[in-house]
């Protein structure tokens, strides 16, 4: 530990105590990385407040000794947005995870941005209403990191993504500075800054305090699992479903190399393991309706040619269904030591064929590939297994992913669905935004954070003259 | 070619089955109360994976988190990929010890009382006698004054010695009552059959009930699960040995189920094959957790009705080693006038965790505190909880809050609603 990082962590210590200012190697050595194992950076120091005013009094020690800073909520994004750069703080939000009110009538709860996703549903569920945007990652990811990722889950193709539930912030500005944006109604004057906060990825501050939406749980819930014999007519049903001009609740396809690792593990629920799809369905509302909504489905799958169409008997069976989706990303451990998981969204239309080529891509660079993603709004996550080990390996990972986000980008898609930009994908802005596009981002980014010690080298290209972000793809070889 | 680096022979081909998705963080009951990474379960693979491939040392601090964690597994239940959680920390323990990262009296005594009293049913016996005479003439309190942390926190853990007759062994065979339905062995354990004797008994009572003849096979000890969690992998599979040789005899080796009242016990036996490849699996095999064994053969309605509010706590080792949660609720439903309520989290950890709570007394009360408060909700006139650890600690919780709430073993409910 350098004189310096010493001074850093004793000031740091100082605000939120030295059992929770962690600096030695094997401590920092944790928080190298987030769910994306593509790259690592060890910070100098990882710090966990439990308020604003510690966050903020942290904010300001890392601005006057100049530390980059990075906040983390549970480390479970896909992009890297929680990956520390050289010299970084970790602002780790664990601690934070009060529900500071919950207000049935007005339909909302003011949380800390460390509560647990799925912790805000089970508290509120008594009250007949939930927290709607339900990340795979839901049990353990936190509110502040939906909020920095703009989130989504299965359930966004009717309820939306975080953007959609978020009222109202207190921020922590790069200088220290708390405000307050949005309010509890919805509805405030001026700038929209709650809806620039929300999917910024942390480069704007860190949000300490969140005002969120609560739904009321649907009257009547069906979910229903078509079983086909290949990819594409799982795809076919997905297109027909949507032309009828249903507004189910999810949509969600996942492929024969999926079910294999999810049918291996925790999550297992069933499913076939001869199957080439299975498409979990599920449709919500009002229960009048529903049984009209399931004959149809029955029948546009029957033309589709599926093989078995299972109705979740009740809420146990419902349960399974989600596990075995939720669990799949995880279920590939079981294939290789890491994964890595696009999020590139696609025009529905184009569903099929866009597969049929990321198919054809991991194939030419010899490369495990599965499916298991949101149909019906159109977010493909492919993901690829691979071993970080190999640097050969990792070069391919790292080929093959620029290959298959320029697919969809040319197909009319767009980077990322849910997952964010992070370190993975700022290099790839430009395939989808001007020059001048990213310069109003940058604008914007340097009006709130102008030195850009907050987070830096996320969400948007790394120039030159930037914050060296000193993330580079890791080169481990295995021991013995 | 240079000396493996720790972890490397070990471990380090299980940690590769992690990848990092992080689902298992807010299982762990140590990443709650201390939001510290490296204190999860996704962190100490970390760890475990960096200490194997030299990125870190195997240094006081990766020590003092794989101690820190309570062996609960609950991460286990919550990790899509599989991994080997538990397995892995025995292990990685072992080369702490190696390592020379655990030292002091208190670490010796451990390890002496696990390797030189816990395994020998005699010794244990001389000694429960001996401590309730301290008891009766209530010598004990000044015994656990003793400068040390852990054999304070023993004496406030301990419960009153059952009677001598109580504390009398098993007999070597009970004949099944009523139409005959298969043959079992029973499995005593080491400090449970002194401590909760009344337990075993219970035990074997509720299986002749129900047309099973039980037989005790003479040669067996402890399951050395308490020995493996603290680092002593070689002495866990001296007694893995031992059991193997006293359930693979003749008579044992017919039998249907060797039937274990312990959820630590059981799930040390059942995972037998990991600390002796390739002997322990047909004994493993045949390893049932006695609410299992009555929920699969089906449960002889008992007669008696047991007026009580009864909360199920799940013990760690029986619903994330083991897999079983249904079976003890539906067991206890079967008891008429019983009133089975539900509290919050039944499936987290109450900080017993084998000798944790005597070794990590700080955050073992942390977690028991919740575990109270959540059931202390629920009012119930009786837990049930299937493992004598959490029984020890549940009771000691409950004592220090002057709460009316008793702690029982299912069995011991199935029992007096056969009395």
């Amino acid at each position: 530990m350098s004189r310096g990082h010493a001074a850093l962590i004793e000031r740091l210590a100082r605000v939120v105590g030295s059992s929770h200012c962690l600096s030695s190697p094997a401590e920092l050595f944790a928080y190298e990385c987030d769910a994306l194992t593509l790259d690592a950076v060890r910070p100098v120091a990882v710090v966990l407040p439990e308020d604003a005013e510690q966050v903020s009094r942290l904010v300001g020690v890392c601005g006057e000794l100049g530390h980059p800073f990075v906040p983390r909520g549970a480390g479970t994004g896909l992009s890297g947005g929680a990956h520390p750069v050289e010299g970084a703080v970790v602002i780790g939000c664990s601690r934070m995870r009060r529900i500071l009110e919950v207000d049935a009538e007005n339909r909302l709860a003011v949380v800390q941005p460390g509560v647990v996703n799925a912790d805000l549903s089970a508290a509120v569920a008594h009250l007949g209403l939930c927290y709607a945007p339900d990340p795979s990652s839901q049990q353990a990811c936190t509110i502040g990191g939906n909020i920095a990722e703009n989130s989504g889950g299965p359930h966004t193709l009717k309820y939306g993504t975080t953007t959609n539930h978020v009222l109202g912030l207190e921020l922590v500005l790069p200088d220290g500075e708390r405000v307050r944006l949005g309010s509890k109604s919805g509805f405030a004057a001026g700038y929209d800054l709650v809806g620039a906060v929300v999917g910024s990825e942390g480069t704007l501050g860190i949000v300490t305090e969140a005002t969120v939406r609560l739904v009321p749980l649907p009257e009547g819930v069906e979910t229903l699992l078509a079983v086909f014999p290949d990819l594409q007519s799982a795809c076919r049903l997905v297109g027909r479903v949507i032309g009828a001009g249903m507004i189910p609740a999810s949509l969600e396809i996942i492929d024969q190399r999926t079910i294999a690792a999810v049918e291996a593990s925790a999550y297992a629920a069933g499913l076939p393991l001869d199957a080439g799809a299975v498409l979990l369905i599920e449709l919500d509302g009002a229960a009048c309706g529903l049984a009209d909504q399931v004959a149809s489905i029955r029948e546009f799958a029957a033309s589709e040619g599926v093989r078995e169409l299972r109705v979740a008997r009740d809420e146990d069976e419902r349960a399974l269904f989600w596990r075995a989706r939720k669990g799949s990303f995880g279920a590939m451990g079981r294939l290789a030591p890491d994964i890595y998981v696009h999020d590139a969204v696609v025009p529905r239309s184009k569903l099929p064929d866009v597969l049929e080529r990321i198919c054809q891509i991991a194939d030419r660079y010899q490369l495990q590939l599965s499916n298991v993603f949101h149909a019906g709004d159109g977010n493909l996550h492919p993901i690829i297994s691979f071993d970080r080990r190999s640097d050969e390996e990792l070069g391919r990972v790292v080929a093959a992913g620029r290959e298959i986000l320029e697919l969809c980008v040319a197909a009319g898609g767009v980077l990322t669905g849910e997952h964010g930009v992070g370190v993975e994908k700022r290099d790839y802005m430009g395939l989808i935004f001007s020059a001048a596009d990213l310069a109003a981002m940058t604008h914007l980014r340097d009006a709130f954070n102008p030195t850009g010690i907050c987070n830096p080298g996320k969400l948007l290209p790394v120039t030159r003259s930037c914050v060296e972000s000193g993330s580079k793809a890791r080169a481990r070889v295995s021991p013995g | 070619m240079a000396a493996p680096r720790p972890l490397e022979r070990n471990v380090y081909t299980q940690t590769l089955d992690c990848i990092h998705c992080g689902l298992c963080l807010s299982a762990c009951p140590t990443y709650v109360v201390t939001g510290r990474e490296s204190a999860s379960p996704r962190g100490r693979v970390y760890l475990m994976r960096g200490v194997a491939e030299g990125e870190i040392e195997l240094d006081p601090v990766v020590a003092s988190e794989l101690q820190l964690c309570l062996g609960c597994r609950a991460c286990e239940s919550a990790c899509p990929s599989g991994v080997a959680y538990g397995a892995m920390l025995e292990r990685a323990r072992e080369s702490v010890v190696d390592a020379g990262l655990r030292r002091g009296p208190a670490r010796w005594l451990e390890r002496w009382a696990l390797r030189h009293i816990v395994p020998h049913r005699r010794r244990l016996h001389a000694l429960a006698s001996l401590l309730a005479v301290l008891q009766r003439l209530r010598l004990d309190r000044l015994v656990f004054r003793l400068p040390l942390e852990s054999l304070r926190r023993a004496g406030s853990l301990l419960p009153a010695v059952p009677g001598r007759l109580d504390r009398r062994p098993l007999p070597a065979f009970s004949a099944a009552e009523g139409e005959r339905r298969g043959r079992v062995a029973l499995f005593e354990g080491c400090i449970a059959s002194e401590l909760f004797a009344a337990i075993n008994h219970a035990t074997l009572r509720v299986l002749t009930r129900n047309g099973f003849d039980v037989v005790v096979p003479r040669g067996q000890t402890c399951c050395g699960a308490l020995q493996a969690h603290s680092g002593d992998l070689s002495f866990a599979r001296k007694l893995a040995r031992e059991n193997l040789v006293a359930f693979s005899a003749r008579d044992t080796a017919a039998v249907d189920a060797l039937v274990v009242n312990s959820a630590g016990c059981g799930a040390a036996l059942r995972e037998l094959e990991q600390w002796l490849p390739g002997e322990g699996a047909a004994v493993a095999a045949k390893v049932r957790d006695v609410c299992e064994f009555l929920d699969e053969v089906g449960l002889r309605p008992p007669p008696h009705r047991v007026a009580a509010r009864v909360c199920y706590d799940d013990p760690c080792h029986l619903i994330h080693a083991q897999g079983i949660a249904a079976a003890p609720r539906r067991l206890l439903a079967c008891i008429e006038g019983l009133e089975l309520v539900s509290h919050a989290e039944p499936d987290s950890c109450c900080g017993a965790a084998g000798t944790y709570n005597l070794t990590q007394p700080d955050m073992s009360r942390r977690i028991l505190d919740a575990k109270i408060t959540a059931l202390e909700a629920a009012a119930p006139d009786i837990v049930a909880t299937g493992n004598p650890g959490c029984l020890l600690q549940l009771q000691a919780g409950f004592d220090e809050r002057e709460l009316p709430i008793r702690v029982l073993h299912p069995v011991e409910l199935l029992e007096a609603a056969y009395r």
